[in-house]
This record gives C-alpha cells, sequence and structure tokens, in this order.
C-alpha cells in the first residue's frame, strides 16, 4: 500500500534529506522503481525528519521517565507493556512500510491509556474491596499493626542520641538523662561506655573507638537508621529522630504458624481472607484491613441490600427525566435561539452571538455556587422576584430549578452546534418549500429540523450520557436533597452518580471505591445501551433523510 | 497504566522492617536497606499554611544540612495524601486536622510519633486528647480551633448567660429593626452539624458512646437515644417553623457576611472568622456559647491541627526529628503562632502571645468545655445523615422519625 501514497508536491520539496540517511531510504525504496524515489525524497524534508525525531524523542523520553519507578517497584508486567509499545512505536516510525498503521497507531495507544484501561480497572476492581482501610496488601496490614502498637516500654528512659559509627557499622550512642550514663547500641544489644565527652544538652562530642557521625551526614543514611534497632531484654531501642531514642515494645505481633495478630496481653485476631480484616473471638476487626476480592458481592450488595436497591428505581427515573430534559429544553432553546439569529432579518447577529455564548464561558462551577444562591428562601434573588419559597427545599421545586439552571448552563452549547448545523442546509429546499406552500412552520418541521437532526444525533446522544452523569450540577447546587425526614440516604434530586458517590462513602472521607465501582458498571452499561439503541435509530433516520 | 500498586508498597515498606523487629524477638535488625536517605525532606500542606511554614522548614533544613520542599495540596488533602502515599510518592510529612487520624490509621499512612512525657505536658491536654488514637500519639499538635459565640458589642454589651436570653436580645433587636435575623448561625440548605453542635450537646444531645478507655466508641451510636431526640426537639424549638434562629437560608457562604453587615448580633463561628470581623468596624467580643437555661453546657467540637510523620516517607527518622523536636519547641510554636494567628496547642506558647491577641485566649477559653472531635473512621458516617436529620428538624419535622432515619443510615454506613 505504500506505493499509494506519493504525493503531488513531491518533487517541489524544497529541503532534501541529509545525505547521510537518504542513499540507505533510497536502496530500500529503489526496487521500486523511479517514482518511490522520487517519493523517498519527499519524505525526507527537514520536516519529516525532525517531526519524526520529535515523536521518537518523546517515546523514548517517556520510557526512559517510566523505567526507574517501575524497576525499583517491580512492576514487571507494566514494565513489559511499555517495553513493548515503545518497541513497536520506534519500529513503525523507523521502516517506511505500515503507513496507515502509522496514522492509526498514536490514536489507538491514547484509546487504549485513557478509556478502554480505565474502563478494564474499574471492573476490576469492582471485584475487590478496594477503600479506606483495604487500600494495601496483607504484609502491609500486617507492618502497619505491629508499628502503630510499638510502645514504650514502662519505666525505661527517654535516650538521648547521638548517631555514631565503628568498623563501618551504625551505632547508637544513648546518654540516658537523669543518671548522664553512656550506652552503646549496636545491632548486638547495649554495652556501656565510660570516658564519654557528653555535651550539656546530652549529645556525645566525642567517644574513644567511635566515630561521632555529624547530623547532616546522619541525615543521608535516613532510611539506614530507620532500619537499625538496638535489641534490649524488654524491646528494641529506636530512634526517634536524629537526637532521642526510646525503648519500645510492639504490643501486636503477626504469627505465620496460626495466621494471626496476637498480643502478649492475650489478644487474638484471626485473619479473614473473605472480609480482609483481623478479626477477634468477638467479631471485632483491627483497624488496618487489606485488599481481598469478593467475587460479585458489591454488585450483589447493590441490588439486594434494601437501604441501597429501595431507592435504586426512584433514583433512575429522576435520572432518565433529568437527562432527558436536560437535552430537550437545551436543544429546544438552543435551536429558536439560533433560528432566531439565522435569518437573515436579524442585525447585530455578532453581538448577540457573544452575549449569548457568555453562559458557556463561564466557570460552571462558580456559576452553580450563583445559582444555588439565587434560590436561596430569604437571601436569593428568585425569592425576592417570585415571591419567598424553599426552592431548593422542596422536591418538585428543586427538580424544576436544576432543570433550569442547567438550561442556562448548556442552551449556548446546543445554539452554537445549531447554528453550525443550520449552515449546512442548503438554502434552495427552504425555499422550494416555501415555493410549495409549505409555511414557515411546516418548512421547518418537515425540512430543516430532520436534517439538522441528522447531523447532531450523535451530540444529542452524547450529550445525553453527560447530563445522566451530570455530578456537579447536583453536588454543588443540592447536593441530592431535599431529603425525606424518614430517609436520609437518598435524597429527592440524587443522580445515579451523586447517590454512589454518598453511598460509597466520598463525601465522608472514608470511601469504598470497589462499591463505587459496581455501580459505575450499572452507570456504564444504562448509558451504554440508552446510546446504542439511539445510534441504531438515528442511523435508521439518516436512511431516510439523506 | 500501572497494574500492580502492590509492588511500590513492598519496595517502600523495605524502609519499615525495621520497626517489626521491634517485636520482641531479639533478633538483630532486618540487613539496612541499601536505599539511602535523600537528605530531604517533603511536607505536605495546605496552601494557606504552605507560606507558613515554608521559614521554618528551611530553618530546619539548615540546622540538619537538608534540603526541605513544602509543597501546597490544594484540594482534598486528606485523600490525596493517603493515595499518594500508597503509592510511594507521598510526603514525609502531612500536616493536617486531628480527625483525619482514623482512616489514615486504617490505612496504614501515618506513624505514631514518641513524645516524652515532659514534651506532652508542654501542650494544651485537649490537643494532647485530640491527636491521641487507641492510646497511641500520632502527631504533633500545633494549633487549635473550635467555634465561640461572637457578638456585635456595639448591639449586645453584655454576653448572654443562656440561650434563651440569646433568643430574647436577638428578637428584641429584630422587633427593633436593628437587625435582621436573631442569630447568625451557618447551616445551610445541606445542614451543618459542626457549626451548630454547641447547641445540640447544650440540649444533651451526642453522637456516640464511650469505650472503657474513654474513646468514642462505634459500635453505640446515640444519635437517637431520648437525650439525642429532646436535643433535636430543642433544635426544632430554635428552627424555621419555631424561633427562627437556625435557619437553612444562612450557611458558610453568607454568615459571616451577614454578621459583619449587622444583619444579626450574634455569630457562631470560629477564629477563621476574626480578619472579618475585625475589617467590620463595629466593637465585637468573643465568649463561650452558652448552655439552656434549664440544662447542660454547650460543648463545641475542638479542632487541632497537627504534623504526621507518613510511614511510607523516604527520610523518616529526619520526619520524626522534625515532628517530634522541632515543632515541639516553644521558640518554634510562638513563631508559628506569629506567622499563622491560631490559637498556639503548646500551654508556653499560648500564656506567652496571650498580651499580644486576647482573641486567641478568649477562643480559648470558650473552648474550655469543648470534646476533640472523634478521630474514629465512623466519624465520617455521622456527618451527612445527622446534617439531613438537623435539617428536617430545623424545617420543623419530627425528631423521633429524624434521629431514627439517620442513626440507620450511620449504622449502615459503619457497618457497610
Amino acid at each position: 500500500m505504500t506505493t499509494e501514497v506519493t504525493g503531488a508536491g513531491s518533487a517541489r520539496s524544497p529541503h532534501p534529506g541529509p545525505s547521510g540517511q537518504a542513499p540507505d531510504q533510497r536502496s530500500r525504496g529503489g526496487r521500486r522503481g523511479g517514482a518511490e524515489q522520487v517519493r523517498r525524497t519527499r519524505e525526507l524534508s527537514t520536516g519529516f525528519i525532525v517531526s519524526r525525531i520529535a515523536v521518537l524523542g518523546v517515546v523514548a523520553a517517556l520510557l526512559i521517565y517510566a523505567l526507574p519507578p517501575l524497576i525499583q517497584t517491580e512492576a514487571w508486567t507494566a514494565l513489559g507493556v511499555v517495553g513493548v509499545v515503545t518497541a513497536l512505536v520506534a519500529y513503525l516510525y523507523l521502516t517506511p512500510r505500515h503507513i496507515p498503521a502509522k496514522y492509526l497507531v498514536p490514536g489507538t495507544i491514547f484509546l487504549f491509556a485513557f478509556a478502554i484501561v480505565p474502563i478494564v480497572l474499574t471492573f476490576v476492581t469492582a471485584f475487590t474491596n478496594f477503600g479506606d482501610g483495604h487500600r494495601g496488601t496483607k504484609e502491609e496490614a500486617v507492618r502497619a499493626i505491629e508499628t502503630s502498637s510499638v510502645t514504650q516500654v514502662p519505666g525505661s528512659p527517654e535516650y538521648y542520641l547521638t548517631i555514631a559509627e565503628r568498623d563501618g557499622e551504625l551505632v547508637f550512642l544513648l546518654v540516658d538523662p537523669d543518671t548522664k550514663a553512656v550506652q552503646a547500641g549496636t545491632a548486638d544489644g547495649l554495652s556501656p561506655l565510660t570516658g564519654a565527652e557528653v555535651s550539656l544538652t546530652g549529645k556525645v562530642l566525642s567517644a574513644a573507638g567511635y566515630t561521632v557521625i555529624p547530623t547532616a551526614q546522619a541525615a543521608e543514611r535516613d532510611a539506614e537508621i530507620a532500619a537499625f534497632s538496638v535489641p534490649t531484654p524488654g524491646g528494641a531501642v529506636k530512634a526517634t529522630g536524629l537526637s532521642r531514642a526510646f525503648e519500645g515494645k510492639a504490643d501486636k505481633s503477626y504469627d505465620a504458624a496460626c495466621d494471626c495478630v496476637t498480643s502478649p496481653s492475650g489478644g487474638r485476631w484471626v485473619a479473614d481472607e473473605v472480609e480482609g480484616y483481623f478479626v477477634d473471638a468477638e467479631g471485632k476487626h483491627l483497624d488496618q484491613g487489606w485488599k481481598v476480592d469478593v467475587g460479585f458481592a458489591n454488585f450483589t450488595k447493590a441490588l439486594t441490600d434494601p437501604t441501597i436497591s429501595g431507592h435504586f428505581l426512584n433514583v433512575l427515573i429522576w435520572n432518565f427525566v433529568f437527562a432527558l430534559s436536560a437535552v430537550a429544553t437545551t436543544f429546544a432553546l438552543g435551536m429558536i435561539v439560533a433560528l432566531a439569529l439565522h435569518s437573515p432579518r436579524v442585525r447585530g447577529t455578532k453581538f448577540y452571538r457573544i452575549i449569548l455564548i457568555l453562559p458557556y464561558a463561564m466557570p460552571g462551577f462558580a456559576m452553580l455556587l450563583i445559582w444555588r444562591d439565587m434560590f436561596n428562601t430569604d437571601f436569593g434573588l428568585i425569592s425576592k422576584l417570585f415571591g419567598v419559597h424553599d426552592w431548593l427545599g422542596t422536591p418538585t421545586t428543586a427538580r424544576l430549578g436544576l432543570i433550569v439552571i442547567n438550561l442556562w448552563m448548556g442552551f449556548p452549547y446546543m445554539f452554537l452546534v445549531i447554528t453550525g448545523a443550520l449552515q449546512a442546509v442548503p438554502r434552495e429546499l427552504t425555499d422550494a418549500a416555501r415555493i410549495d406552500g409549505a409555511s414557515a412552520w411546516a418548512g421547518f418541521r418537515r425540512v430543516t429540523l430532520p436534517l439538522v437532526l441528522v447531523a447532531l444525533t450523535p451530540l444529542l446522544i452524547s450529550s445525553f450520557g453527560f447530563n445522566f452523569n451530570n455530578f456537579n450540577n447536583i453536588k454543588l447546587v443540592t447536593n441530592g436533597g431535599p431529603y425525606a425526614i424518614d430517609n436520609s440516604t437518598v435524597g429527592a434530586t440524587d443522580l445515579l452518580i451523586s447517590y454512589t458517590y454518598r453511598v460509597a462513602g466520598f463525601d465522608s472521607g472514608v470511601a469504598d471505591f470497589g462499591f463505587a465501582a459496581a455501580i459505575s458498571v450499572f452507570i456504564f452499561a444504562i448509558v451504554a445501551t440508552v446510546s446504542t439503541v439511539a445510534f441504531w435509530r438515528s442511523r435508521a433516520q439518516e436512511e431516510v433523510y439523506s | 497504566m500501572r497494574i500492580r500498586t502492590a509492588g511500590v508498597i513492598a519496595a517502600a515498606g523495605l524502609l519499615m522492617l525495621g520497626v517489626a523487629a521491634c517485636g520482641g524477638s531479639g533478633e538483630p535488625a532486618a540487613t539496612p536497606s541499601k536505599d539511602k536517605g535523600n537528605g530531604k525532606l517533603v511536607l505536605w500542606t495546605d496552601p494557606t499554611r504552605a507560606p507558613v511554614l515554608k521559614p521554618f522548614a528551611e530553618a530546619f533544613g539548615k540546622e540538619n544540612g537538608v534540603t526541605v520542599e513544602v509543597k501546597e495540596i490544594s484540594e482534598n488533602q486528606q485523600q490525596t495524601f493517603i493515595t499518594a502515599s500508597q503509592q510511594g510518592s507521598g510526603p514525609d510529612i502531612m500536616v493536617g486536622a486531628h480527625d483525619w487520624i482514623g482512616n489514615m490509621v486504617q490505612n496504614g499512612a501515618i506513624d505514631p510519633v514518641q513524645l516524652t512525657a515532659e514534651q506532652k505536658a508542654a501542650f494544651h491536654p485537649n490537643a494532647i486528647k485530640a491527636v491521641t488514637f487507641n492510646g497511641q500519639i500520632y502527631g504533633a499538635p500545633y494549633a487549635m480551633e473550635n467555634v465561640a459565640l461572637i457578638r456585635n458589642t456595639d448591639l449586645v454589651p453584655t454576653a448572654p448567660a443562656t440561650i434563651e436570653d440569646l433568643i430574647k436580645t436577638g428578637k428584641d433587636l429584630k422587633a427593633a429593626k436593628k437587625v435582621q435575623e436573631i442569630l447568625c448561625v451557618p447551616f445551610g440548605a445541606a445542614g451543618d452539624v459542626y457549626h451548630t453542635y454547641p447547641l445540640f450537646s447544650a440540649a444533651g444531645g451526642s453522637l456516640f458512646g464511650t469505650t472503657a478507655s474513654g474513646d468514642p466508641d462505634p459500635s453505640k451510636v446515640t444519635v437517637n437515644t431520648p437525650e439525642s431526640i429532646a436535643a433535636l426537639e430543642k433544635m426544632k424549638a430554635l428552627g424555621e417553623k419555631g424561633e427562627g434562629a437556625i435557619k437553612t437560608s444562612i450557611g458558610n457562604e453568607n454568615g459571616i457576611p451577614s454578621f459583619v453587615q449587622k444583619k444579626c448580633a450574634f455569630l457562631i463561628s470560629g477564629p477563621w472568622s476574626m480578619n472579618d470581623v475585625k475589617k467590620a468596624g463595629f466593637g465585637y467580643d468573643i465568649s463561650a456559647v452558652p448552655g439552656f437555661a434549664a440544662g447542660g453546657q454547650a460543648k463545641p467540637f475542638l479542632g487541632v491541627q497537627a504534623f504526621y510523620v507518613a510511614s511510607k516517607g523516604k527520610s523518616k527518622v529526619l520526619a520524626q526529628e522534625f515532628v517530634a523536636n522541632y515543632v515541639t519547641n516553644k521558640d518554634v510554636a510562638m513563631a508559628l503562632y506569629k506567622a499563622d494567628p491560631r490559637p498556639a496547642a503548646l500551654t508556653a506558647a499560648a500564656d506567652a502571645v496571650k498580651s499580644l491577641d486576647p482573641n486567641a485566649e478568649k477562643f480559648v477559653q470558650a473552648g474550655a468545655n469543648g470534646i476533640p472531635m472523634p478521630a474514629i473512621p465512623a466519624m465520617g458516617a455521622i456527618w451527612g445523615p445527622m446534617a439531613n436529620a438537623e435539617v428536617a428538624v430545623v424545617k420543623g419535622g419530627d425528631a423521633k422519625t429524624a434521629a431514627e432515619a439517620a442513626t440507620k443510615a450511620i449504622t449502615a454506613e459503619i457497618n457497610k
């Protein structure tokens, strides 16, 4: 297929490639004849070389950037993927073959990276209990439990610490604040030290046989010092920073034999691989848990837990009402305004267009908060204009309010795209309809609207998808409310997405990503189904009108 | 594209092996990690504190011959920190509110900080209580905050002794057209458990029972006890169908401005409102939120800002040095106070600046009865349902129904 891409302007290329590379390229293309050679010279223009160096440079840079962390974390799968993708890109752009792939591969990579992978990861997460308290591995939970349970050995002194070295080994020089007695702590234990010179602040200035490490150098050996501990009969001496040390003891320790965490005071927490927690006999668990696969539990919970499924249908209905009215109202208003400004008799269209784009150009967050305040019962503009009413406090007015706000925020977009689509409707068609005696309305309904719809259906479908998940509007204006007095879980204006956000605990700062992912999968399924059906129908419509 | 975050954790975990060796097994510490510390300390905080902390962090860096980086995290600090920690890209020190502790601990994101008895004694007891979780101290507190009653002394020269007094004064002023509202307490359409907690607690309400050790007990939610229901009844009486002192139309966005514009004579707010109040140009005073005539005292929530040592930081010893031995120093605490005037958690610093800023001391006094905001993860389950219940009663709904709905939602969330 490469032979077909010979450009008309190829011979006119102003910048033949550097001589060092050209013969090589020519020799490869040479067997394809003279025309091929001409094309090669064109491809080796400066722009060609520079763009290719740029692409390969960026890809190589990304690889080099990704390598150290991936190796460090032993993420071999990810490393393999990055390596293969880099090799593939390098191969594609270094050979003259596979021209279509050169255009398709970047888009495909982005599609994978930003669309497919997140969807797959969401699906994978939906089958786990990943969330606060269950973020890491079991080993990590064990380590956190042990670390958190370290307390000072009762009655032990809080030592002044000086970090020193002997024969290349780290040594803690410990000064008892009361007795000023000095001890040397090594990995083997404590031993008394005499003849050390101690400053007023408890720092050891010098000691025979030991080299005191200056603070700055000690700071650089942070990891080593953090890992160092001096065993004692009661526990171990650890550093608290660079100037103090304490004798600590872990109250809880993991016992691999029983797969449980035990404490000397008799506590015993057995690993529960279903819940991802260490649980004691009474069923109470330790704070730190780990991530486990939970199968379909998240999906089952969404469907069967009465506190969740009981409201699912109501939320779903309002969600459809909101998304459909959001699309319908913005489309209708956008269409009216676009038609009005499309008329050749209107003057100053540029001015009107600028004014109309303003809501679209404003930052949505700020506008939503302003709208919320305009609905304020006592101080809001809307209460002042239409009478005091708890606008966002009763279900019907709150829902209407949201649709109005969405209309204001969304119609400029529709106006823009419809204006574009109207330009594409041939004037002969509307004129012909007029001559045939159709009224303006009939002409619009039977000629203009269908033609505009053919062009805009995909946009309307995506607008539906967007509004189906219009989290910002709900979150910032009503936060799902008003809530019925006997129901604190779901509000009258909750969309599935805002409801999910709350039920999965993101509102409260204790997030359950696994469950959120499961509901996201449901939302994905609903939006995908609706969009597919709509696209299907719009294709049939296109066949009728085009 | 990184599919295995587990690997990140494993590597970061190497740094912690030594601590596990504390387990009393008597074994020497695991082989020291080859991964040398990078001689760099990274501190994360919110945008307001970042410029304040920078000079201190730099001074510390100079003293110890290391570089210090102070990074602003503008949104969602707690979740950002936990997620970054998990991936091995978190800081060494985190600065934040004490009520994050429970969640950070259950995610293994922070380490306990060993303070000496002497260091502990130097702090306000409430500050130490706030950062203690499961018997361990998890951070060095440096500032405390709580809400108090701020009043316009041009309109109300003496502080009301009871809530009834406050309501009466407010109503009289309203009748005399001197103000438009009886009380400005941020509540809003979504409710506000934090700002109204003094009123709820003064009427006898509570959120959790306590464990044997005196910590809040998540298995005992007390939102629908008779006492709490009675407290919600009192909030109802103060609400829109009653006195009109608590209103959904006054929220965080317009509470302080309304007070500053003299729309109300009383404001319930914290030290963060002082900049606006000072500019208002009228006399003001700060006192404790009063209790009801026949009832207990108001107990505002105490919040403490603290420095935490990240479990997965790369310079943990340095971080411990900074948190346990540097910011607990009186001179540092004083300087911190001067840069960011919130009541200092270190008693000596608080005493030293008392004469400079009487307001800070008044806020501390107003919080004398306060209770540290529960730091248990279950506290997260309280906010939403409790706020909904309060909105329902403030709008005139039945207190019992609201309390029971809230309890149901809270227990479902805790046991999920």
